[in-house]
């Protein structure tokens, strides 16, 4: 139906448009992020905070704060916002507001296994998971000892489990091993995502599978840097790119045999609307690339909110708001540490 | 602004006159100062640091100090709640406290606060864990006897059939098995504990797959709910028991223990153990609950102290954050010495500020008084009218609207007497104007209570409006008289009425008509018209022109209002190029159709006005026939028609022209004026003064604007005087409505004769009578009565684009934070 989502869209899906809209527009604002740079201490942050939508959420916290509590704070707000709208929707927008949470859940498998392979306490290690990608049966994550225990045990139970069908070995694990786990779950994830979606049709598919689609080329290309120069093999490599994407099937074939950063860059300078973000960094460099990314993502994901009647806008509000929070650490933290100066490093600002 | 000063003051008609003050405040003497102006709440500061953010500014740490407080208080009172306590309202007000001994005082009562509800937490959380201990041992020990029990009854059994050996009926196995048993048996280890009980079945389920079935796991359902030791929260748990054997599986168990939030408890097999464990444990919790209860008096004690001061602390908190808020408004001079202040004040208040400045000077032992400065400015001052609980709420039906702009004439004095009013001529019944009027009175009598209490949303708004409410009460009982309408009954109050029948039997009333027998009665309807065939078409002629008498009566005060607005201004060009037009375009059309229909009234002609009107327009030569009503009208009518033709293009052309010569004029005036009036320096000022105003001059602007504005009044003096006819409309729906309850609903119960239809019946009009009438209806009035005041009232003088005055104030604080 594509192009008729006006007339029957708002049915079900108007009320949450609208909230999400609404919250978008409490989206810090450049001037706000301005206004926070220029902060000398927290307090001025939860100053300037409580002006915002942030305020009631932080407005019972003493001094001194931690940057901690502020992120906590910050993303506790993010976490309500969603369980409203999650309660409120009906399906397919339930099942696709959990398809949001999926990539956190993920994190988190990997964050707790980790953990406990390098033997942390699992109350600590839960505390740091992301509230969006909690499950009932989390903390049992830590009895598994190899892949095919966790799968039995654990995830069967939740919607990773047919994700785990490709990385199911009996290997033990140990930190290669997660790191791969990871990107196959991912992997999975972003396609099953993306099949959902066109599943949905209409704007929906097309803005979903234009956001998708870039998450699984710069998945891509992370992981091609990341893996250069570990015995990772090229094939192994291939298998770990999503079946989608722009850059998807030549562009992986090309990634797949690269050997450094450059050879990357001329494969995607390839690409014209890669092409502008490589050509902001000097050769050979790497670090910028994620806040390069980050800003393109932010800057897809704001037009995702031009067109009406779509599901795109709930997906692109989740991500802005989470580099928000992201933002917000990491100025709370360059003005904890005294490192004013770089500030503006990581800041992506999103209007 | 320079008009105002010498007229008589016009108490609510023209805003009070404002002056902009600059007070130059030595910082010494700034806090004090700036606190007594809040106790006296007729300034209004000015942002001088508006570029600035919040964390920027002068007093941005002292702001951030009585958040912090004010988040203590929070916490205060949110314990408090916890503990059932109320802060009490009128709490011991001693001046003696300081914000600094308060910051520490507060301190101290927060960490005192915390360490006790640490304390108490921690024996709560041993407290429960020892109720957890208890259950468990004892729900464990009754699975532990009731298996023994059958596992004893078993062993009977089996015995008993070894006894009755060469029965055909025993397993052959069995045997083999039971003997071999001994030998074989493994010791069993166990784990007991509780899980919520929401979460027991993924806990077997886990338990299953991570021992691959190799667990034996007994549940029982704890009656009631347990408070959980680790969150403090009421939930519902299952006792469970795990056989397990093997330490790997042990260990396996653990860990899903405890990610499943299962609270494990030692356990023992051995009876008597079993019981001195109970014994123990009952004994530690009795201790236990009086270290407790101990422990809550104490904390009850202080917060009672925190609830005896809490609201003095509270308000000292709000106002000195108010207080420094309002500091941080104020630029700090160069030599960092002084605070200078801007904002504006009633010119009626100079003397008290000034007292009040005065008084901050010696109480905070400062050399140097305050300076009090007045500013010249073009800038337009806020408005501000002094209004008392009954004409505020009129004053909020206009300020709804748009806030008047500065010194223009108040529609909200006339409101108070027409908004009423109009709202009783579309309610007109007197039965039910009393019955608003008693709900009303009910407000105000208890207004003392109600005022200090928080109230729901609605009753808040009629609270807010019971001066309102009272009025149009008492306007409606005096239009249900003129209608004489009771629950649409009839009355003959004032006299018996005018008409009666030809002969005594009065059978033909309803076929021959009624003949007037007395004179005609005194006040209002006539009773007999009341249930008359011809009594609809009565009295729609009769509220029908009444209503378009009201209009035009209203919309022409519309536009002599306007010419108070434009003498007060000095403003000629609107007194001659727009009131006067506008004066004669709607009195030569509706004027002249408000004196035909009186004189109709008066000779009683039989006259048709449609036709007068209609043919006034469309052929105003012909003679009008059996139409006329008095001598001369054709030419009357033909000279107002040339009046209203004359009057549009006089609304339309000169006032745009003259304003553009007038420009000219000036800027011409404006280069000779050094030359020529240097002397005069006043009027230089104000020629200076209103050329800034009018600095570019579009004259297309102008002229399409003022083309705009005729058009609407032309259209408008039709339209709006159709749009008056709302008034007759509800009025009439008004009235049918309640005569339809009472006759379909009252009557048709009356007429059953049954007691119980009767109750029903009444009931039944009861509530439509409350419900339709009392309120639908008087929300229904009351939006129509709201438009013709906003549309078709207010457009024709009222610019309503001014500013409210919001001074500083502490009075409003108290208001605001709720």
């Amino acid at each position: 139906m594509y192009g008729f989502e006006a007339m029957t869209f708002n049915i079900h899906g108007g009320y949450l448009e609208a909230i999400v809209r609404g919250h978008r527009a409490g989206l810090l604002t450049a001037a706000d992020y301005n206004n926070l740079c220029q902060c000398e201490t927290l307090d001025d942050i939860k100053m300037h905070l409580s002006a915002t939508e942030y305020g009631p959420y932080l407005q019972n916290e003493p001094s001194p704060l931690h940057t901690t509590t502020i992120v906590e704070k910050c993303t506790l707000k993010l976490v309500d916002e969603y369980k409203h709208m999650l309660c409120q929707a009906t399906e397919p927008l339930s099942t696709f507001l959990e398809y949001i949470t999926y990539g956190h859940m993920i994190d988190n498998v990997v964050l707790i296994v980790t953990g406990t392979l390098h033997e942390r306490d699992v109350q600590e290690l839960l505390e740091k998971c992301h509230p969006l990608g909690m499950f009932d049966s989390i903390a049992t994550l830590a009895v598994a000892q190899n892949m095919r225990e966790l799968y039995r045990l654990v995830l069967v139970d939740t919607p990773l489990a047919p994700y785990f069908s490709e990385c199911i070995t009996s290997e033990d694990l140990d930190d290669m091993n997660i790191e791969i786990m990871r990107n196959t779950l991912y992997k999975a994830y972003l396609e099953d995502f993306y099949k959902f979606c066109q599943k949905l049709g209409g704007a929906t598919a097309e803005i979903m599978s234009d956001l998708l689609a870039f998450e699984a080329d710069r998945r891509a290309v992370n992981i091609t840097i990341n893996s250069i120069g570990t015995e990772l093999t090229r094939d192994d490599r291939r298998k770990l790119y999503s079946n989608f994407g722009l850059l998807y099937p030549y562009g992986h074939e090309e990634l797949a045999v690269c050997e450094d950063i450059d050879q990357v860059r001329a494969v995607m300078e390839k690409y014209p609307p890669y092409q502008s973000i490589f050509s902001k960094l000097s050769y050979g460099e790497s670090q910028m690339l994620d806040k390069a990314f980050y800003e393109e993502e932010v800057k897809r994901l704001c037009l995702a909110f031009e067109q009406q009647f779509h599901y795109g806008v709930f997906f692109a509000y989740m991500r802005l708001r989470e580099q928000e929070i992201r933002n917000l650490m990491w100025i709370s933290e360059c003005v904890a540490q005294n490192q004013k100066s770089r500030v503006h490093d990581s800041v992506v600002f999103i209007f | 602004m320079g008009g105002g000063t010498h007229r008589p003051t016009m108490d609510l008609l023209r805003s009070e006159p404002m002056q902009l003050v600059q007070l130059i405040i030595p910082i010494e003497s700034a806090h004090r100062s700036i606190s007594y102006l809040g106790d006296l709440g007729f300034f209004q500061f000015k942002d001088l640091n508006s570029e600035k953010s919040p964390f920027q500014r002068t007093y941005a740490t002292q702001i951030k100090r009585c958040g912090e407080m004010a988040r203590k208080l929070r916490f205060f009172k949110e314990q408090m709640v916890k503990a059932g306590l109320s802060p009490s309202t009128r709490s011991a007000i001693s001046d003696d406290v300081d914000l600094d001994n308060l910051e520490v005082k507060l301190g101290e009562l927060e960490a005192e606060l915390m360490e006790m509800n640490a304390n108490h937490e921690k024996l709560q959380h041993s407290y429960n864990e020892l109720i957890e201990y208890k259950l468990v041992v004892q729900k464990a020990g009754e699975f532990f006897h009731s298996a023994q029990s059958m596992a004893a009854a078993k062993q009977r059994e089996v015995e008993a059939q070894q006894r009755g050996e060469g029965s055909i009926d025993s397993p052959l196995l069995l045997e083999q098995e039971m003997v071999t048993d001994p030998s074989k048996q493994v010791k069993l280890g166990f784990v007991s504990g509780l899980v919520p009980r929401e979460k027991s079945l993924a806990f077997e389920r886990i338990l299953f797959r991570a021992t691959r079935g190799n667990v034996f796991l007994k549940q029982s359902v704890l009656e009631g709910s347990v408070t959980d030791p680790a969150s403090g929260e009421k939930a519902e748990k299952n006792v469970f028991v795990v056989f397990y054997s093997g330490e790997r599986a042990r260990n396996k168990i653990v860990k899903i223990c405890e990610a499943f939030g299962a609270n494990r408890y030692p356990f023992t097999e051995d009876l008597s153990k079993q019981f001195q464990i109970i014994t123990e444990v009952s004994g530690r919790l009795e201790e236990l609950k009086t270290t407790i209860d101990v422990g809550l008096v104490h904390q009850t004690n202080l917060l009672q102290t925190i609830a005896y001061h809490f609201e003095q602390w509270s308000h000292l908190v709000k106002k000195e954050k108010s207080i420094y808020h309002t500091l941080s408004m104020l630029s700090i001079d160069v030599t960092k010495k002084c605070l200078v202040a801007e904002g504006w004040c009633p010119v009626f208040a100079t003397n008290k500020i000034q007292n009040v400045l005065q008084r901050a000077t010696v109480d905070s032992n400062s050399q140097i008084g305050t300076i009090f400065h007045i500013l010249q400015t073009k800038e337009s001052p806020p408005t501000y009218f002094h209004t008392n609980k009954f004409t505020s709420a009129f004053q909020e039906i206009v300020d709804a609207y748009g806030i008047a702009k500065y010194q223009e004439a108040n529609p909200g004095v006339f409101t108070i007497i027409t908004f009423p009013f109009l709202f009783a001529v579309m309610f007109g019944d007197w039965g039910h104007g009393i019955c608003l009027f008693l709900a009303t009175s009910y407000f105000i009598i208890k207004e003392k209570k109600f005022s200090s209490q928080k109230l729901g949303d609605i009753t808040e708004m009629i609270f807010g409006g019971r001066y309102v409410i009272m009025m149009m009460a008492l306007f409606s009982i005096y239009t249900g008289l003129i209608y004489n309408e009771f629950f649409s009954v009839p009355f003959e109050l004032f006299g018996p009425s005018a008409y009666g029948c030809r002969d005594p039997a009065c059978r033909d009333a309803s076929t021959a008509g009624l003949v007037k027998v007395r004179a005609t009665y005194p006040f209002g309807v006539d009773p007999k018209w009341h249930g008359t065939r011809s009594e609809l078409p009565f009295l729609n002629s009769l509220k029908m022109k009444m209503s378009i008498l009201l209009g035009v009566a209203q919309m022409n005060l519309g536009i002599i209002l306007s010419y108070f607005n434009a003498k007060f201004s000095g403003n000629e060009l609107n007194i001659r190029y727009q009131f006067l037009p506008q004066m004669i375009f709607l009195n030569s059309l509706f004027g002249y159709l408000s004196l035909l229909i009186v004189v109709k009234w008066c000779i009683g002609s039989q006259a048709d006005l449609y036709h007068v009107m209609i043919y006034m327009f469309l052929s105003p030569t012909d003679d009008l026939g059996e139409n006329q009503l008095f001598f001369g009208q054709k030419f009357l009518q033909i000279v107002l028609l040339l009046a209203a033709l004359v009057a549009v293009p006089w609304m339309l052309f000169p006032k745009p022209f003259l304003l553009k010569k007038q420009h000219e004029e000036r800027h011409r005036g404006q280069s000779y004026a050094l030359l020529e009036n240097s002397l005069d320096e006043s009027d230089e000022m104000e020629v200076r003064h209103g050329s800034s105003s009018h600095e570019e001059f579009e004259f297309s602007e102008v002229f399409v604007h003022q083309l705009i504005h005729t058009i609407e009044f032309v259209l408008g003096a039709v339209s709006n005087t159709a749009s008056y006819l709302r008034l007759w409309a509800l009025s009439l729906a008004h009235s049918e409505l309640s005569s339809v309850f009472y006759d379909k609903v009252l009557l048709l119960a009356w007429g059953f004769n049954n007691i119980f239809i009767l109750i029903i019946g009444i009931f039944v009009f009861i509530c439509a009578t409350v419900g339709v009438l009392l309120v639908m209806e008087t929300l229904s009035a009351f939006l129509h009565a709201l438009r013709l005041h906003w549309v078709e009232f207010q457009s024709k003088f009222y610019e309503g684009d001014g500013y409210k005055f919001q001074p500083f104030s502490f009075a409003s604080l108290d208001a605001e934070d709720e």
